[in-house]
């Protein structure tokens, strides 16, 4: 197998040239996901028989959740292989995922509250599932926070892949929370397996929202990593180029 | 369409309040991630600019 990719991928300036296209991509596919899923949701999926249309809120609840979860698994893999590789970009992108797994994080964690009121009666409550997401909201914090306290960048990113790795046990925690525990929360959507447990009308909306909160979820990281490198490598000489054309852009 | 009416769509069957503050926050935050790397990127090279322009004149 050829592993030059995998080499490339270390360097940043690799990285910056190549990803001005992907992050094109992603931010056209997501616009458009997002606003085909939304707009499917919330006008043209029938009502759920029980719920009524208080389910709606599953088509940004879902999304969220599974992505605060994926965004954390990256998180630890790129920490695995800054630890392992000491590869450069690994930290930044680390770091940078961060405050986005926190931010969908508390989006799953408000839309269930708002969705819980309604059809559980209660805002809150502390079942396995909603509480093993509140410790992920705090792991992600732990990662943000120990990112800024140390100064040395090198230990900083040693510690928070080391916190990346150790914190991922949650995840399989999470997943099997309703399975595992008598909960309120309802079973899965989607499995790898059994089919949907929904009309296809209800969880083909669903699925354009999934992929288009992966597809803004890759934007906003690219968007963050390249800032970043920019920063980082600020001494090197492609970086001195590159600036001294955005700058003219700016003029 | 799974909506009689356009004030039959805002009311959602009396969970209006519910799906609308959850899906306006939702896309709050959205906008509120798309937003702040832009205006960093922007800041940065403002401050770059700057820092050039001084070390230029020196």
């Amino acid at each position: 197998m050829n592993w030059t990719w995998f080499h490339k991928l270390g360097s940043p300036k690799w990285f910056y040239e190549i990803s001005s296209l992907w992050l094109r991509g992603l931010s056209v596919a997501a616009i458009l996901l997002i606003l085909v899923g939304t707009v499917w949701g919330l006008a043209f999926a029938p009502p759920d028989y029980q719920q009524g249309n208080s389910f709606r809120i599953i088509y940004i609840h879902v999304p969220a959740a599974f992505l605060a979860q994926s965004c954390y698994l990256m998180m630890a893999v790129a920490g695995l292989v800054g630890l392992v590789w000491k590869m450069k970009l690994a930290d930044v992108a680390l770091q940078q995922a961060a405050p986005i797994g926190a931010w969908m994080t508390f989006i799953a964690l408000l839309t269930g509250a708002v969705w819980g009121k309604p059809t559980w009666g209660a805002w809150w409550v502390w079942d396995a599932r909603l509480t093993s997401m509140l410790i992920l909201l705090f792991l992600y914090f732990g990662v943000i926070a120990l990112g800024q306290a140390i100064t040395n960048r090198d230990s900083a990113a040693k510690a928070c892949a080391v916190l990346a790795l150790v914190g991922a046990v949650n995840i399989p925690i999470i997943k099997y929370s309703v399975d595992w525990w008598n909960t309120l929360h309802q079973p899965a959507t989607f499995t790898v397996t059994g089919k949907a447990s929904m009309a296809p009308e209800m969880w083909l909306p669903l699925l354009l929202m999934v992929l288009g909160f992966y597809c803004f979820f890759g934007a906003v990281l690219l968007l963050r990593m390249r800032l970043e490198v920019l920063r980082r490598e600020a001494r090197t000489s492609w970086v001195k180029a590159e600036m001294s054309r955005l700058l003219e852009k700016v003029r | 369409m799974s909506f009689a009416s356009f004030s039959e769509f805002l009311a959602m069957g009396s969970h209006g309040p519910y799906v609308w503050s959850a899906y306006g926050i939702s896309f709050l935050v959205v906008l509120l991630n798309v937003a702040l790397p832009l205006l960093a990127r922007r800041r940065y090279l403002q401050e770059e600019a700057r820092r050039l322009r001084r070390e230029g004149a020196q």
